[in-house]
This record gives C-alpha cells, sequence and structure tokens, in this order.
C-alpha cells in the first residue's frame, strides 16, 4: 500500500475542502452573523493540515485500484471530521459525535438530522449544512480530479471507487475531462434548478440551499417542516429535479453531445421512469381518499416517491400517517434507489435490472441445465466480474444491514424505527419510519448507534467495499 | 490530438502507454476486455470491447472526430480493412501494421490508392535498423535528419580511445573535424554539453555529424569505422530475410544458419548470394566450423530471447565480432542493458517508436514550426528540427552572442540543403532549418531557445 501517495492525495483533498469551508463566510457577511470567524478558523486550520499533508513526497506514483478504494475511504471520513468542527467550534452542535453524524450524513448526501429544531441554527451553518450535500452529491475526489491533472491510470481509480454504479466507465478517453463533463452538467442543472426555484418566488438564499439538497439528492431541509410550507408550483419543480439528478449522468452526455434519440434507449433509464409512475400511481389510489382534492393527493404521492426513490429525503406530507402499504412501497424504493452514476443513493436500479436477469438466467438452467446464456444489458454482454460483484454487494448490503439492525436495538426503540433507521442510512435517503418518520429525528439514539448509522451513510454513499477494506487488518500491514 | 488504436497486443499498449504520457486523447478497440481492463487500470484511456474493422465499434470509439487511427492487430488484412473503414467513416490519418512480405512491394499502392498515412513493416523496419548499424559498427544507434543529410550516432568511450579524457573545445583542432557532440550519457545521467565538458570513460556520446564526415572523424579518431564486411546470422526467419537483402546490396557477405532445412531452402531461392547453412545455430562447433573466430560481425535473431543472448554472450567471449542481439520482450530490459549483448534491437520498440515519430511530427505541424522531432538517449533528449520563420528573434545574432536557456544546444544548421556544424561564431538565418538537442520538452519554437 503506497501510503504516501494516499496521503498526498488527502492533502489535496483537505486543501479543496478549506476552500468549501470558507464559503460560508460569504454567508455570514451578508447576514452578519458571528459564526463566520468559527468558519474562517475552521478553513485555516484545514489549510495548515492539507498544506503539511501536501509535504509528504512519495517515494513512488505507484497507485492501484486498493490505494483507491483506501484514499476514497479516508477522504470521506476525514473531510466528515473536518466538516463537523464548524458545528462544534461555534457551539451551534455541542456534542462532537451529533456534529459529525450531521456532516456525515450531509456529505453521503442522506439528510438524516440530528437536529431537534432545524430553524434555530444560524443561516451560516445551515448553509454549510447544505452545502456539503452538493459536494458529496457528485464526489469529492471526482472534483478534484476535474481541477487536478493526476497522471497515469490512477485517477481511474479514485473515480471509480467513488462513484456509484456497478460498472464505471468513462465518457471520454481522459479522466480529467470525464470528471469536468460530469461537473458541468451539474452545475448546468442546478442553475436550472434555482432559476425555477426563483421564479417561484423563493428568497436567493432559500432557493440557494434547496438547489444544494436536491442536486446532492441529500434533503437537508432550513425548515423543521422540510418543504411542506413551499407553494405547490415549488415542490413540482424539486418533484422534477429529485428525478433529474437521479437519472445516469451519461444520459445527459448522449443527449447533449452524441445522439439525443440513443440516450432515450438506455435501459435503466426507461425502468427507472416506469418505477417511478407506477409507484406514484399506486400510492396516489392508496392515499386519494385522505385528500380533499386528487391534485394534491398527485402531488404528494409523486413526491414522496421521487424523494425516496432519488434517495432525497425531502417531505410535504409525514408520510409515517399514511397506509401500510405506501408505507412499505416507500421503504422497498429506498432499497431500489436511483439510477448508477447519478447522485442518488440505494443499490441503483441496473442493480437490479442485473439481479432480475441474473434469477432468469438461472431459472432458465434449471429447465436446460447445458444452456449458456449470456445476460446483455443495453445490447452489451454484462461481463462475468460485474454480475459477482452485483451479487456480493447484494450480500455485504444485507450482512451489514442487519448487524447495524442488531445493534441499534439496544436502544430499545421499536422495531419498525429501528429497522427503517438502518435502512434510511444505509441507503442514503434521510427519513425513515416511527420515530425516524419525515417529522422526526436521530437526536435520542445512544452515541454508538450514531456511529453505527455513520458507517451505514459512508457505506452506503461508496458503495459498501471502499468501507469494508478499511476493516480488513490485511489493508494496514505491510507487505 | 484524438487517437483510436485498433489491437492492444505489445506494440499496441506500448504505443498506449506513450501517447497518453504525451497527453493524447486514446481509445483502445480490442475483442479481448481483459487486456482492455488490464490497461484501464494503468493508463488514463478509454476502451472499446469489438471487432477493429466493424463500422459500428469504429463509431463508437468515436472515428467521427479522431485525427489519427492506428491498426496494429495481429492481421494485415484486418488492419488495411480498418483503416479503409476509418478513412469512410471519418476524416482521419490512418496507420496500419502490415507485415507480410507479399504485401511489400505493393506499399506505395496501399499508401496512394488506399489513402494510408504510414504503413509500417516491424521486420522490415528492424532490419534496416540493424542494417545501419552494422554500416557504423562503432555506433549503438544511429538517427538520420534533414533527408539523410545528417546523423546522430550514438558510441561509446572506450579505455584506449583518443577522445577519453579529451576537453570539448579541443575536439575539433584536434581532429580537423566539422563534428558536434551533442549529449553525453554518463551513468543515468544525460548531460546537453558546454566546451568546457570533458569525455571519459563509458561515456555514451551522441554525435551530430553529415554521414560522409562521420566516417572521417571516425577514422581519425582511431574507432571501427568501416562497414563490416562479413556477417553470420542465426536464424533465418523474416528479419534474416530483410537484412540479409539489405546487406548484400551494400556488398557485405552474409552467412544465414537456419535450423529448418526447407525455410533454407526457401531463403536459398530468395536470396541467391547468400550462403544459407542448414544447422544449430546454437551449437559451438557448428558457428566455429563456419568462421565465428574471423567474422566481423555476429546477429542473434533466433526467436527466442533467451538463446539470442547466450548465443552473444558466448560470441562476445569468443570473438571480436561486432554483435547485434534481437529481443522480443521489453520487460527485463533492466537487466539486459548491464549484459555485455553489444548493440540490442527491440522490434516492438522499432515498430512504435516510428509511429510516434509520425504521430509526433502530425502534432507538431499543428501550430508549431516544429519539422521533426525525435526522442534519442533512453527518450530523454529531444532533438529537434525547426524551420527559421523571418520573425524569429535569433536570426543574425552569432551563436556564442546569443542567450541561450540551459541544456539547449544548437547542434546543426542546414542551409538549403548545405550541412553546417555551428561554431560560436555562426549566424542562423531565415529559411535556415536548426536542430536542436535538449532535455527539457515542450519546446515549440525556436525562440523559445532563449532566456
Amino acid at each position: 500500500m503506497n501510503f504516501p501517495m494516499i496521503f498526498s492525495i488527502l492533502g489535496t483533498v483537505f486543501l479543496f475542502e478549506s476552500f468549501f469551508i470558507a464559503l460560508p463566510c460569504i454567508v455570514s457577511l451578508v447576514y452578519a452573523e458571528n459564526v463566520g470567524i468559527d468558519y474562517l478558523i475552521v478553513s485555516i486550520l484545514c489549510l495548515l493540515v492539507g498544506l503539511s499533508l501536501k509535504k509528504i513526497k512519495p517515494k513512488t506514483k505507484v497507485f492501484y485500484a486498493k490505494e483507491g478504494f483506501i484514499a476514497v475511504a479516508l477522504s470521506w471520513i476525514f473531510i466528515s471530521i473536518m466538516g463537523a468542527l464548524p458545528f462544534v467550534v461555534s457551539g451551534e452542535i455541542k456534542s462532537f459525535t451529533d456534529a459529525l453524524f450531521e456532516t456525515v450524513s450531509g456529505f453521503t448526501t442522506t439528510g438524516a438530522t440530528i437536529l431537534t429544531d432545524v430553524e434555530a441554527l444560524s443561516k451560516t451553518s445551515l448553509f454549510w449544512r447544505s452545502f456539503t450535500h452538493w459536494i458529496g452529491g457528485m464526489g469529492v475526489l471526482v472534483f478534484l480530479l476535474a481541477l487536478m491533472p493526476l497522471s497515469g491510470g490512477h485517477s481511474f481509480h479514485l473515480m471509480r471507487s467513488e462513484s456509484p454504479g456497478p460498472s464505471v466507465g468513462k465518457l471520454v478517453p481522459k479522466v480529467r475531462s470525464t470528471a469536468l463533463i460530469l461537473y458541468g452538467i451539474y452545475i448546468a442543472l442546478s442553475i436550472a434548478n434555482m432559476i425555477f426555484l426563483l421564479l417561484g418566488g423563493m428568497t436567493v438564499y432559500e432557493a440557494l440551499v434547496t438547489v444544494f439538497a436536491t442536486a446532492g439528492t441529500g434533503g437537508f431541509g432550513i425548515y423543521n417542516d422540510s418543504v411542506a410550507s413551499f407553494s405547490p408550483y415549488i415542490q413540482w419543480v424539486i418533484t422534477i429535479f429529485m428525478l433529474l439528478y437521479g437519472v445516469n449522468f451519461n444520459f445527459y452526455y448522449m443527449f447533449l453531445i452524441k445522439k439525443p434519440l440513443q440516450g432515450f434507449k438506455i435501459t435503466e433509464l426507461r425502468y427507472y421512469v416506469g418505477i417511478f409512475i407506477v409507484a406514484s400511481l399506486l400510492i396516489f389510489l392508496n392515499i386519494n381518499s385522505r385528500f380533499s382534492s386528487s391534485a394534491d393527493a398527485l402531488r404528494h404521492s409523486a413526491f414522496s416517491v421521487a424523494s425516496i426513490m432519488t434517495t432525497t429525503g425531502f417531505s410535504t406530507v409525514d408520510f409515517n400517517l399514511w397506509p401500510q402499504f405506501s408505507k412499505s412501497l416507500l421503504i422497498i424504493l429506498m432499497f431500489v434507489g436511483a439510477c448508477a452514476g447519478s447522485t442518488g443513493g440505494g443499490m441503483k436500479v441496473s442493480r437490479f435490472i442485473i439481479m432480475a436477469k441474473t434469477v432468469r438466467k438461472e431459472l432458465f438452467h434449471l429447465l436446460h441445465p447445458s444452456s449458456i446464456k449470456i445476460i446483455k444489458l443495453d445490447g452489451k454482454s454484462i461481463e462475468h466480474d460485474v454480475i459477482r460483484s452485483v451479487n456480493i454487494f447484494l450480500i455485504s448490503y444485507m450482512s451489514i444491514l442487519m448487524l447495524s439492525f442488531l445493534i441499534v436495538s439496544l436502544d430499545n426503540f421499536s422495531f419498525t424505527t429501528n429497522l427503517t433507521a438502518v435502512i434510511t442510512t444505509i441507503n442514503n435517503v434521510g427519513p425513515g419510519l416511527d420515530t425516524v418518520g419525515p417529522t422526526g429525528n436521530f437526536s435520542a439514539f445512544s452515541a454508538l448507534s450514531k456511529y453505527v448509522f455513520m458507517f451505514n451513510m459512508l457505506a452506503g454513499r461508496l458503495e459498501i467495499f471502499p468501507m469494508l477494506l478499511i476493516f480488513v487488518p490485511h489493508t494496514w500491514k505491510k507487505q | 490530438m484524438k487517437i483510436i488504436i485498433v489491437g492492444c497486443g505489445k506494440v499496441g499498449s506500448s504505443l498506449a502507454e506513450q501517447l497518453s504520457s504525451e497527453g493524447h486523447d486514446l481509445t483502445l478497440v480490442d475483442t479481448n476486455p481483459d487486456i482492455l481492463n488490464e490497461t484501464t487500470n494503468t493508463l488514463d484511456v478509454m476502451t472499446v470491447v469489438g471487432h477493429g474493422a466493424s463500422y459500428n465499434v469504429l463509431i463508437e470509439a468515436g472515428i467521427e472526430t479522431a485525427d489519427l487511427l492506428i491498426a496494429v492487430t495481429a492481421s494485415d488484412e484486418l488492419n488495411l480493412l480498418c483503416c479503409l473503414t476509418a478513412k469512410k467513416a471519418g476524416n482521419s490519418k490512418t496507420i496500419a501494421r502490415v507485415r507480410n512480405p507479399i504485401y511489400n512491394k505493393e506499399l506505395s499502392f496501399f499508401k496512394e490508392e488506399l489513402g494510408l498515412a504510414m504503413i509500417i513493416n516491424p521486420e522490415l523496419a528492424t532490419a534496416t535498423e540493424i542494417a545501419r548499424i552494422l554500416r557504423f559498427p562503432s555506433a549503438i544507434k544511429i538517427d538520420t535528419f534533414a533527408k539523410g543529410r545528417v546523423e546522430i550516432l550514438e558510441f561509446e568511450i572506450t579505455r584506449n580511445s583518443k577522445l577519453n579524457n579529451l576537453r570539448l573545445s579541443d575536439l575539433r583542432a584536434r581532429f580537423k573535424c566539422d563534428v558536434l557532440i551533442c549529449c553525453i550519457q554518463r551513468g543515468d545521467d544525460v548531460i546537453i554539453p558546454v566546451g568546457t565538458t570533458m569525455l571519459y570513460e563509458h561515456d555514451i556520446v551522441s554525435m551530430v555529424a553529415p554521414p560522409k564526415v562521420a566516417a572521417e572523424f571516425f577514422k581519425k579518431a582511431g574507432i571501427l569505422a568501416e562497414p563490416v564486411k562479413n556477417t553470420i546470422i542465426v536464424g533465418g526467419g523474416k528479419i534474416s530475410y530483410y537484412l540479409a537483402h539489405q546487406l548484400l546490396h551494400m556488398g557485405i557477405h552474409v552467412k544465414i544458419i537456419e535450423q529448418n532445412k526447407k525455410r533454407c531452402e526457401e531463403l536459398s531461392e530468395l536470396l541467391p548470394e547468400a550462403m544459407i547453412i542448414w544447422g544449430d545455430g546454437t551449437d559451438q562447433n557448428t558457428l566455429l566450423s563456419e568462421g565465428l573466430e574471423s567474422c566481423e560481425s555476429f546477429v542473434s535473431l533466433t526467436n527466442l530471447d533467451e538463446e539470442n543472448i547466450m548465443l552473444s554472450l558466448y560470441v562476445k567471449n569468443q570473438s571480436n565480432a561486432k554483435v547485434i542481439t534481437k529481443i522480443k520482450r521489453q520487460n527485463f530490459d533492466v537487466i539486459i542493458n548491464k549484459l555485455d549483448l553489444g548493440s540490442i534491437v527491440y522490434p516492438k520498440f522499432i515498430t512504435s517508436d516510428r509511429i510516434l515519430q509520425y504521430v509526433r511530427a502530425m502534432q507538431n505541424s499543428v501550430g508549431s514550426n516544429v519539422e521533426t522531432l525525435y526522442k534519442i538517449v533512453g527518450n530523454k533528449v529531444e532533438a529537434l528540427e525547426f524551420r527559421v520563420t523571418d520573425s524569429s528573434p535569433v536570426i543574425g545574432i552569432p551563436l556564442q552572442d546569443l542567450n541561450i536557456r540551459k541544456n539547449i544546444l544548437i547542434s546543426c544548421i542546414n542551409r538549403n540543403g548545405k550541412i553546417i556544424i555551428p561554431k560560436g561564431s555562426d549566424v542562423i538565418l531565415p529559411g535556415d532549418t536548426v536542430i536542436v538537442t535538449t532535455t527539457l520538452t515542450g519546446l515549440t519554437d525556436l525562440g523559445k531557445i532563449l532566456k
């Protein structure tokens, strides 16, 4: 393991984070809040740490997939620790564990909170909280790759470890150009989103933080009732944009640059839209009677499905009060998640497609034992390695889920609370049911449970393996 | 530039490695996904799994916007078809590797009628390289510039050489030859020399000179410069055929030792002037009885690297012949360079080197006035040929008064075909082409050599 190289990358990550942490100071200036000083202090601290790490000169530039995994995992852990400091220094979140939970939840675009009263926070801190979503959505290292030319193939290892999906490809030959294109699309969508929200009468500040939370599919709101108090127009805008961010970004590249129509032929996209429509209609039928008008029921069902499926976690109503069928469907959608290569979390639609095809192949194989069938997606055969990693992903996912569920149940909350809390964190959604429902929060859990949730959120965002590798003793041994 | 490489074998991947490190946008096409996976793990390139001659695969690889397609699969026909498809699908330049001797005479037809920019035959290129070395037995490597009017020759300074312990400023006066040492490799260091630089034993020096002057210089300096008179080649493959053909043309006696009787007969038919011996070239008795001790040069061209290495070591031990060893795999070059094997030729490297030269020249023709660019001394030094424009800041000033950056040397001036090996008093005029050697990279204009 080439640790000097990993530290050098960490150093660069800190330098970028130092810049990010300095941004809330502007908000502080605008609203004349004192906490800006605390952000400045942490930013300088971060800068110093970054610079001292950059002093480490790696002997060799050898960098393999394992270094990529570890660099990504460590980066995410350390940016979360550093990102939590402003909350602690300013005293707005007293306990370090809580501050860390909030930051991890931010960077991993989960949106689960320990705050009982969000509105009590300063505007500066609310900005930072939402901004972590925006950074985490597309990924810190992808951002780094877009700006920093790293030579050789090792930059791809970083990108592959951070980007969601069963198999990560490049749009153009160079990693740097690919990263630039991804961020370009991300920023363009964010700007479009911002314009639509401003048209709906939001203030610039409200629009900005809402865009951050929507773009990263995070879900931190700045009001206690999430986005329920905004107009139906704004809720529809958010619904549509949540769905847009949950689409595989390859689609936009194809749509804009290559062949527009070909983009629509992506199987994953079709399933994604299909699942959304079917689920929205089912929930609409299930809850229609509870609302005064069908328009309201449709808006709430579409919003909730989009919010849960893209793992954003905004809410317009407390779906915890909905019928069991709707709640169960939403929980299932948490697992499904968004498309691979989007900013959303969950297990990804494409993984489910591959799994379904594998099951079908296996059944077919039982009927015709000597048959040979290659699994195809979008006209291309899926390599055996990808299928294997999807299967192993599923197993690890479920194991972590069960183990976490067991640990968390020590806190003696209801079965629903414990289970949905674990599901919602590992899928980076945000709200669960009962105590952790849309109107609830995670503050009541013990510190141990909170750390378990943090691990789940990071594991979910980084697609399990980087986080698991940290716990393999062999990783840390000198070979 | 956007470059597509079809075929990710040894040549393909070594090309990819070089070109991606030079910052090109590369897309590799191969039918084997495993090889492509391996490549993406180490290089910043995009890969497409598929058949290189397929229109759809090429479209997916982005042929419509590509600047260059290089076809280096194992099959000649596939390479040619690939270039044809590429030509029709996009507007890129194309390079194909074609190695079957049958097509050899048709190369110019291919180039002109099928619109190929370059056709490379690895065996022929290797044979040419070996022939060039045999023409100047003391030189390790020779590169030609200005359409063959100037050469850069690499040779090693031995203990008894007249050049040992010589100050470079005394070189011309001592030998009365217009030659210039443009770089010195000492151990792992590469030095761009100045007048006070001294030459020592074991230095590998690169010298710029017109071919005739170089021969004269070698004679005066007591370095063996006469072309060899005879040679023994072990192994009768394609390279041997091309090599023998060229050597016979130069009036050098050729003896080929080949194991396979049928191949011997073929060779005898193809090369009536050569002496073909049917026997085991690795057998010491065979070699000795065929006059190993008195032969002037020896080329190991068998199919096995290990056999070639052992053979060359043995011959080095037994005679004073100039030894050339062909080695296929580049993986162990660090160790191999430490062995006393004489000149070593890597066919794969020669192939990719030629293609690289073309790519660099092509890139340089866009937006800069570099005519040709060669990487010499193990890619550590660039020799660039610039055309001097009317507005260049270096015109009319004696070279000794130019404030030139460190590690840059003006090595040669070509004035309408007349070669000037520059001295301090020489000046550069508009219309000249100038060869600059440097350890710096990325020089795009002659003006940039100034501080």
